[in-house]
C-alpha cells in the first residue's frame, strides 16, 4: 500500500515536472537593454531577430526595454541576450565587451551602468 | 489592442508622431511601404467640408472638380483619372463602386469621418482588384473614442444648410454606440447667371448611422455593427420647372434624382492570445442602393443590391520582419437597370483569393509583394499582381516604386450620368462584350515617388517629386469628341494612357504659419475614333497653395485659425461643339484661371467654435454653362460641359458645439 502510495506521488511529481518542462511557443519577455537612439533601435531588434527562433523584437526607447515574443522550442532568453551583447549592446544578465562597445557609432554610445 | 487589430486589419500601421507637439493637417510617411498620406480630422475642418467629396479642397493629390449645374456633386479624380478608376472604401469595405458611382461621396457627411487614408499606386490586393490609380479609405468616428455629443450647423449664401447631430453611449467599457444624424437641404432657387436654369440643384437628404463596437483586450474579440440609412432628393433644371406639372413633359426642361440607401456591415475580429501579430478578420457587408430619376425626356433608373465578404487571416513567417496577409473575398451585385424604359439589368459575382507577403528589414528596405486569383462571371479567371517597394537611401527621405494591375466592368450609364442631361444620342458600338456588349476595362499603373524632409532657415521643409504612369489594355471609352449630339461608348482601339507628375514642396514659414505647394502635370490622352486627344475637361497644368496660420492656444482653448487656398488651373479640352450653331459653340480649349476659398475659425473653448469662409471668392464663372439654353429640348442643349464653377463666390458660416 505504503509502496503504491510512494509510486503514485512519484507519478505525480514526474508528470508535474515534465508540465512545467513544456515550452512555450509564445513566450514573452520584457528586458532591459541599453541604448540611445533609432539606430540602437535598429541595431537591438536586428540582433534580436537574427536568433533563430525570435518571433517579434520591439524596442522602446522612452524606457529602454526589448518586448520580445520567442519560441522557447528554438531558442532560449539567455541566446538573445547573448546576440544582442554581441553587437555592442549590454543586457540584464550578458554583457557587451569593452571592444565592440567602443566601436559603435558616436550617438548610439549609451551610458553604461 | 483595438489600435493593433485595426492597424494589421488595414494593412497598414500609422507611424506614431513623435517629435510633432500639434497634430498635422496630412501627414506623410517615411516608413510606410505604399505611398500613403493620412488626412486627420483636423485637416477636414479646414474648409466647408460638407460631405467627403468635398473634403478634399485643401490636398494637392486628389483634384475636385467643379460640380456640374445638373447634379451639384463633386468629382474627384487621382492621377488625373476619375473616381471610378479609385477604389473608395469605408473602413475597408468597398463604398463608392457601381451604381453610387455619381454621388456616392456625397453620402458620407464630412463630421462622420475620423481620418481619410489616401494611396497613390496600385495599391493593396487585400479589397480587391478594381482600383487602378489609387485607394482612398475613409475612417468613421470609432464609438469607444468619441465623444458624447456633437453638434455642427452650418449655412451658406447658396441657401444650404446643414445639421450633424452625434451622440454616443459607453455600455460598458467593451461596448459602445454611436448615433449620427445628418440633415441637409438647400430651399432657395438659384439663378446667378440668369440663364433661367438653376445653378445648383434644390433637395434635401436626411443621412442615420447607427454604429456598435465591441472590444475585449483580455480575449482578444473586436467588433463593428453598422446601419445606415440614406434618402436624397435632388430637383434641378429650368427655373419654373414644376415636377408636378412639368415632369416629363416638354413645358419647361427638369430634372428629379432620387436616391434612397441602405447599408449593414459587419467586423469581426481576433488577435490570437499572446500571438499580437497574428489575427483573423471576417467583414460582411450588404447594401441597397436605390436611384429614381429623370433629366428631361431622359429616364434613368437603377438599383443595385450588393453583398460583400471578406475573410482575412494575418501572421508571420518566423518572425515580424516577415508579415503575410491571406483570404477570400466574395461579391454579389445585382443591377436592375432601365435606360429610358430599355431594361439593361444584369447580376454579377466574383470570388477570389489573395496571399499578400511584407517584408521590412528594419532599417531602410521593405516591400510588399501582393497577388489575387478571381473569377468573375462576365470579367473572367485572372490574375492581379501589385508591388509596392519602400528604400530610405539616406535620412529624412524615401524612395518608393510600385506597379500593379486592375480590372473593372464599367458602368457606362451610372458613371456618366451627367450625359443624361444633354440632347446626345447614347451608342454603344460594341456588341460582343459581357458588359453592355463592351470588355472590361483593364490597365497598369507604375509609379515612382521620392520625399526629402530637410530644414530652411531653422524650419522644417519636405519636397515630394511623384510620378505615375497608368496604361490602358483596354478601356470603355467615353467619346464626346466626335459630335456634339452624340455620346459614342466602345472598346479601346489604339493608345490609352495617363502621365502624372506632381511636385509638392511644403514649409513651415515662421512657427504656426504653413505653406502648402504643388505643381500637377497630367498628360491623359486617348485614341478616339476622330483622333487622339487629351481627356476632355482635365487641365494639363495645375497649380496648388495653401496657407494655413494659427495663434498659440490660449487659456480655455481659445484660438485663431485662418486658411486660405488658391488653384490655378490651365487650358482644358472641351468636348467637341464645332459642329454647332455659332450661338452654342463652345472653343477648342478652355481658358485658364483660378479659384480661392478661404476660411476663418474662431475656438472660443474646447467645446465650442464658430467659422465662416468664402469659395471661389475671387468669383470666377464660367461662361455659357448651359449650351442650347433656349431650346432645352431642341439638339444642341448641353448641361454637361461644366469646366469652371457656376455658381460664382459662396458665403458660409457654421458652428461646432461638443460635450466631453
Amino acid at each position: 500500500m505504503k509502496n503504491i502510495l510512494i509510486g503514485m506521488m512519484l507519478l505525480f511529481v514526474t508528470l508535474s515536472t515534465q508540465a512545467q518542462d513544456k515550452k512555450n511557443k509564445n513566450a514573452k519577455f520584457e528586458i532591459a537593454v541599453g541604448g540611445n537612439c533609432e539606430m540602437c533601435k535598429k541595431r537591438i531588434e536586428k540582433a534580436a531577430f537574427s536568433v533563430k527562433g525570435v518571433k517579434s523584437a520591439d524596442y522602446h526607447l522612452d524606457d529602454n526595454t526589448l518586448h520580445l515574443i520567442i519560441n522557447e522550442e528554438k531558442c532560449s532568453i539567455l541566446d538573445v541576450k547573448k546576440a544582442i551583447a554581441n553587437v555592442g549592446h549590454d543586457t540584464d544578465e550578458v554583457k557587451a565587451t569593452d571592444e565592440v562597445y567602443e566601436n559603435l557609432h558616436e550617438c548610439c554610445k549609451y551610458e553604461r551602468k | 489592442m483595438l489600435f493593433v487589430f485595426t492597424a494589421t486589419f488595414s494593412q497598414e500601421k500609422l507611424d506614431e508622431v513623435k517629435i510633432d507637439i500639434k497634430q498635422k493637417g496630412i501627414k506623410k510617411s517615411l516608413t510606410k511601404t505604399a505611398n500613403t498620406s493620412v488626412v486627420t480630422s483636423k485637416e477636414l475642418l479646414k474648409a466647408a467640408c460638407c460631405n467627403l467629396a468635398e473634403s478634399f479642397e485643401t490636398n494637392p493629390s486628389i483634384d475636385v472638380n467643379f460640380s456640374d449645374a445638373l447634379t451639384g456633386t463633386k468629382q474627384i479624380k487621382m492621377l488625373g483619372l476619375t473616381s471610378p478608376y479609385l477604389m473608395i472604401t469605408e473602413e475597408n469595405i468597398p463604398s463608392v463602386r457601381g451604381a453610387s458611382q455619381a454621388y456616392g461621396l456625397s453620402f458620407t457627411p464630412g463630421t462622420w469621418v475620423d481620418n481619410i487614408q489616401i494611396t497613390k499606386g496600385a495599391g493593396s490586393v487585400v479589397n480587391g482588384y478594381e482600383s487602378i490609380t489609387g485607394q482612398i479609405n475613409t475612417e468613421l468616428l470609432k464609438p469607444l473614442k468619441d465623444i458624447p455629443f456633437f453638434l455642427n450647423v452650418y449655412g451658406s449664401t447658396d441657401s444650404r444648410y446643414e445639421v450633424n447631430t452625434h451622440f454616443n453611449k459607453k455600455i460598458s467599457d467593451k461596448w459602445a454606440t454611436s448615433l449620427f444624424v445628418h440633415g441637409n437641404a438647400r430651399v432657395t432657387k438659384n439663378d446667378m447667371n440668369d440663364d433661367h436654369f438653376l445653378d445648383n440643384p434644390i433637395g434635401k437628404q436626411v443621412n442615420f448611422t447607427n454604429r456598435w463596437q465591441y472590444s475585449n483586450p483580455e480575449t482578444g474579440w473586436v467588433s463593428f455593427f453598422n446601419i445606415k440609412f440614406m434618402k436624397d432628393e435632388k430637383q434641378t433644371g429650368e427655373y419654373d420647372f414644376d415636377p408636378k406639372f412639368d415632369k416629363l413633359t416638354t413645358n419647361h426642361w427638369g430634372s428629379e434624382i432620387n436616391t434612397e440607401r441602405l447599408d449593414f456591415t459587419s467586423k469581426i475580429g481576433y488577435v490570437f492570445k499572446d500571438m499580437p501579430y497574428q489575427s483573423i478578420g471576417f467583414q460582411n457587408a450588404f447594401s441597397s442602393h436605390n436611384q429614381d430619376s429623370y433629366f428631361g425626356l431622359n429616364q434613368y433608373n437603377i438599383k443595385q443590391q450588393s453583398y460583400y465578404s471578406n475573410l482575412i487571416f494575418n501572421s508571420i513567417i518566423n518572425n515580424t520582419m516577415h508579415k503575410f496577409s491571406t483570404g477570400l473575398n466574395f461579391t454579389y451585385d445585382k443591377y436592375a437597370e432601365f435606360v429610358n424604359l430599355i431594361d439593361v439589368s444584369r447580376i454579377d459575382n466574383s470570388v477570389g483569393a489573395f496571399f499578400e507577403y511584407n517584408f521590412d528589414n528594419l532599417n531602410k528596405l521593405s516591400y510588399t509583394l501582393g497577388g489575387r486569383l478571381d473569377y468573375h462571371n462576365r470579367l473572367g479567371v485572372f490574375f492581379t499582381p501589385r508591388l509596392h517597394v519602400k528604400y530610405n537611401p539616406w535620412e529624412k527621405s524615401v524612395f518608393r516604386f510600385s506597379a500593379g494591375r486592375g480590372k473593372r466592368a464599367a458602368n457606362i450609364y451610372a458613371e456618366n450620368q451627367q450625359l443624361f442631361g444633354s440632347s446626345r444620342v447614347f451608342s454603344i458600338l460594341d456588341t460582343n462584350g459581357k458588359i453592355y456588349g463592351l470588355n472590361p476595362e483593364i490597365a497598369w499603373n507604375y509609379g515612382i515617388s521620392f520625399t526629402q524632409n530637410f530644414t530652411l532657415f531653422g524650419k522644417s521643409a519636405d519636397m515630394t517629386l511623384d510620378f505615375y504612369r497608368t496604361d490602358f489594355q483596354n478601356q470603355a471609352i467615353v467619346d464626346v469628341m466626335q459630335s456634339p449630339q452624340q455620346v459614342l461608348f466602345y472598346n479601346l482601339k489604339g493608345a490609352s494612357y495617363a502621365n502624372s507628375l506632381q511636385i509638392d514642396f511644403n514649409y513651415e514659414i515662421i512657427k504656426h504659419f504653413n505653406l502648402r505647394t504643388a505643381y500637377k502635370y497630367y498628360d491623359i490622352s486617348t485614341d478616339y475614333l476622330s483622333g487622339s486627344f487629351q481627356r476632355p475637361l482635365q487641365a494639363k497644368h495645375r497649380f496648388f497653395g495653401n496657407l494655413e496660420y494659427e495663434t498659440h492656444i490660449k487659456e480655455k482653448g481659445k484660438q485663431w485659425k485662418f486658411d486660405f487656398t488658391w488653384n490655378w488651373l490651365g487650358k482644358q479640352q472641351l468636348p467637341t461643339t464645332a459642329t454647332n450653331p455659332v450661338d452654342d459653340r463652345l472653343p477648342e480649349f478652355s481658358p485658364s484661371f483660378s479659384v480661392m476659398n478661404t476660411q476663418i475659425t474662431r475656438t472660443f473653448s474646447s467645446v465650442f467654435e464658430v467659422y465662416i469662409g468664402g469659395e471661389n471668392i475671387g468669383n470666377y464663372r464660367q461662361q455659357n454653362a448651359i449650351l442650347g439654353e433656349h431650346n432645352p429640348f431642341g439638339t444642341h442643349f448641353d448641361t454637361s460641359i461644366v469646366y469652371a464653377p457656376i455658381f460664382g463666390q459662396m458665403y458660409y458660416a457654421g458652428l461646432r458645439f461638443k460635450i466631453k
